[in-house]
């Protein structure tokens, strides 16, 4: 049976995460998340017009990152950190020293469970990440970790501890993360469902992962959460964070570490432009049916036993199978390579290797 | 895509009577069941006359019913629980709802009698998406829809074969969980329902189970019994066993399965520790068996149910026949059940 304590209040973790930002417009949203947010140190990744000045609220703890930090950081491995586009967070990803990263959008707010009460959506990404995972086998009554719940009748007393979760994926009320041909049907579709369920997916089963309410431990899985090319000069935009997510899974089932999905909500209020949208996605909308095969079928020889060595193995693989398909993927190949020493120089203890059972060599 | 009306002549509903009295059960389930044909199988163990309300549509079967359609000489397999196996092979309707008779309608968060029949047969009547899991779940649901990221070509789903309810208060836990947590109710209702991804194995509950009987009827049996099998969900596996098989069918053929709503609400019985004293025999068990499940694979010509329940058969005799030999008798039970499904069943011409 689940023996994670239920009992013990959350640890805080205040000095071991911190919260990544994207941002092109202004923080406001932060005065509604002070509550929560204000004992925790801030990365604003500060996208598009370097010379804007965005004012961070006051009282709280940060750094600021605009391109020009980037480019002088990174040299001439800035060419893989996108521009005009949310996906330059994975920035603040490669610059953070903590062990853990929350990384939310700045047009989401704090929502409310079905009593009213504020959601605070990072304790439960706590939650999620400090409790194992259970991809080898579902468990009908979702995350046995938590309060209130338990295995179900049938499921293997091997399978009961779980193994170490490396993502946990929230979800969102309101505007829901919908494509945008599904936008274009369905303008005023507002997500009001709130399902109070955690769920590990399952070892072989690829996700949609969306950028926008997300939070990984960095040191196990880091420097596969690259948010890929897209924006300016790319011909793609809106699968920054789908893309990190397919090379996550895919890393993540070969290493034994977990991902989790569900709680906790966030309140999104923006519906971009659904027209917008269309010219940065649709391009994906078909490459999407190749990649699905392709990350379906990867596998990674068993040598590769740390995050940095598969996250390679898998660019080799993305080079030589989707190249053909177009020359973005040959140029997204070698930045996803840029990525990884880009990762490597900045975190030069060399990161620590992960064994292929999940638990963490020293 | 909620289905607001739902035909009555597609829908069975089977009750295996382990209580002798069903007055109670029916009666709080009557404005949900009464529209609906009721199968009730008296479990043959069972002494005593069984008592069932008026104002049903039901037919009641007995032990001496089931050693005239199936022959003495396989009416064992009829015991207990898996006496509900009986009321399957008699149906003659597209879809099954069968519950343990120990639950009553639950009520959902707005606290709005929760309409078991009429989601079961939303959840069958949708397609199912095995193949990549959706984040806001079920998206056929009103109110939801795939997300941005879910392939395209993978959103008009496959077949639902199966939908696995779930359980407030007293949930389907075993034993050993409950007898360390006595106080332990379960008293979270998950407004969702979702497809449970391809080659994901999952333990199917028999208490709260809904199917298409065209589709997967052959793939429900009664095969493994344990030898101190008692009349308490504590001291079975059969719809463990039944289940784990069901999944591996599903996935190769290309079909899904749901879990989610509907809620029942389980009524207390039993006593955890007198069964943990008394069984500890299906908890072992599962430990042999799921490698064999995580790995077995069927052959492609394998295309219906029947052929996948035959192929199955024969792979638990060879492989886990030499583990113990309940997994042998688990294996003919399954090649039988086929045979009787292919004589009784619904393959066979209409009585």
């Amino acid at each position: 049976m689940a023996q994670y304590s239920k009992v013990a209040p959350t640890p805080l973790l205040k000095d071991e995460l911190d919260i990544v930002i994207p941002t092109i417009r202004n923080l406001d949203f932060l005065e509604m998340w002070r509550p929560f947010f204000q004992q925790y140190h801030l990365i604003i990744v500060q996208d598009g017009d370097p010379s804007k000045v965005i004012k961070v609220p006051e009282g709280f703890d940060y750094e600021l990152y605009n391109r020009n930090d980037i480019n002088r950081i990174l040299g001439p491995k800035a060419s893989c950190i996108s521009f005009k586009d949310s996906a330059c967070r994975c920035f603040g990803y490669m610059v953070s020293k903590k062990k853990y990263i929350f990384t939310i959008d700045d047009d989401c707010f704090v929502a409310k469970d079905p009593s009213g009460k504020d959601i605070n959506a990072l304790e439960q990404h706590i939650k999620n990440l400090l409790s194992p995972s259970t991809p080898f086998f579902f468990n009908t009554l979702y995350d046995p970790y938590r309060e209130g719940a338990d295995f179900v009748r049938g499921y293997p007393f091997s399978l009961r501890e779980g193994i170490p979760t490396a993502v946990s994926h929230g979800l969102w009320l309101n505007i829901p993360d919908y494509d945008a041909p599904t936008q274009l049907v369905k303008p005023l579709e507002r997500n009001t469902r709130f399902v109070d369920a955690v769920l590990t997916i399952p070892k072989g089963t690829l996700f949609p992962m969306c950028g926008m309410n997300l939070a990984f431990n960095r040191e196990l899985i880091g420097p596969a959460m690259y948010f890929g090319l897209m924006g300016d000069g790319q011909p793609i935009g809106r699968y920054d964070d789908m893309w990190a997510g397919w090379c996550m899974k895919v890393i993540c089932d070969h290493l034994g570490l977990g991902v989790k999905t569900g709680l906790p909500y966030i309140w999104h209020s923006k519906a971009s432009n659904p027209f917008v949208n269309l010219k940065k996605e649709y391009k994906g909308i078909y490459w999407q049916e190749e990649l699905i095969p392709f990350f379906q079928s990867a596998t990674l020889p068993k040598d590769c036993t740390t995050v940095q060595g598969c996250y390679l193995e898998l660019s080799k693989q993305v080079k030589a199978k989707l190249g053909k398909d177009d020359d973005y993927f040959i140029k997204l190949a070698d930045a996803m390579v840029t990525w990884v020493e880009a990762w490597d120089e900045l975190n030069p203890v060399g990161g620590k290797a992960v064994e292929a059972n999940g638990v963490v060599a020293k | 895509m909620s289905d607001s009306s739902i035909n009555p002549s597609e829908v069975d509903i089977v009750i295996a009577a382990i209580n002798s009295d069903l007055t109670p059960f029916l009666n709080e389930w009557r404005p949900i069941f009464s529209p609906f044909h009721l199968i009730i199988v008296k479990d043959p163990d069972m002494d005593g006359e069984l008592h069932v309300p008026e104002g049903f549509n039901v037919d009641v079967f007995t032990k001496s019913d089931i050693n005239l359609m199936v022959g003495s000489s396989h009416s064992f397999l009829f015991s207990g629980y898996s006496c509900r196996y009986f009321g399957y092979l008699v149906s003659r309707k597209k879809y099954i709802i069968s519950i343990d008779d120990d639950c009553v309608p639950a009520k959902d968060n707005n606290g709005h009698i929760v309409d078991l029949v009429a989601q079961h047969i939303a959840n069958l009547k949708a397609p199912a998406t095995p193949f990549f899991f959706n984040t806001l779940y079920d998206p056929y649901r009103k109110g939801a829809d795939f997300v941005r990221g879910y392939p395209f070509s993978l959103r008009s789903g496959v077949t639902c074969a199966l939908s696995c309810g779930l359980w407030l208060n007293l949930a389907d836990y075993d034993a050993p969980t409950q007898a360390l947590k006595p106080e332990q109710r379960n008293s979270r209702y998950v407004d969702a329902v979702m497809t449970v991804p391809v080659r994901s194995l999952m333990p199917v509950s028999g208490i709260n189970i809904a199917f298409d009987r065209e589709v997967v009827g052959p793939t429900l049996f009664p095969a493994l019994r344990l030898s101190a099998e008692g009349k308490i969900r504590w001291e079975t596996v059969e719809d463990i066993w039944s289940g784990m098989c069901v999944k591996v069918i599903c996935d190769h053929l290309g079909i899904g399965v749901k879990t989610g709503i509907p809620y029942v609400w389980r009524k207390e019985r039993g006593d955890a520790i007198e069964s943990l004293k008394k069984e500890w025999e299906g908890v072992k068990l599962m430990e042999e068996v799921v490698p064999f499940f995580q790995s077995v694979r069927l052959p492609r010509s394998a295309a219906t149910a029947e052929d996948c329940v035959v192929d199955m058969a024969k792979a638990v005799k060879e492989q886990l026949g030499k583990v113990d030999p309940m997994f042998a008798r688990a294996g003919d039970a399954m090649a039988d059940w086929v045979k009787l499904w292919k004589s009784v069943g619904s393959s066979a011409p209409e009585v």
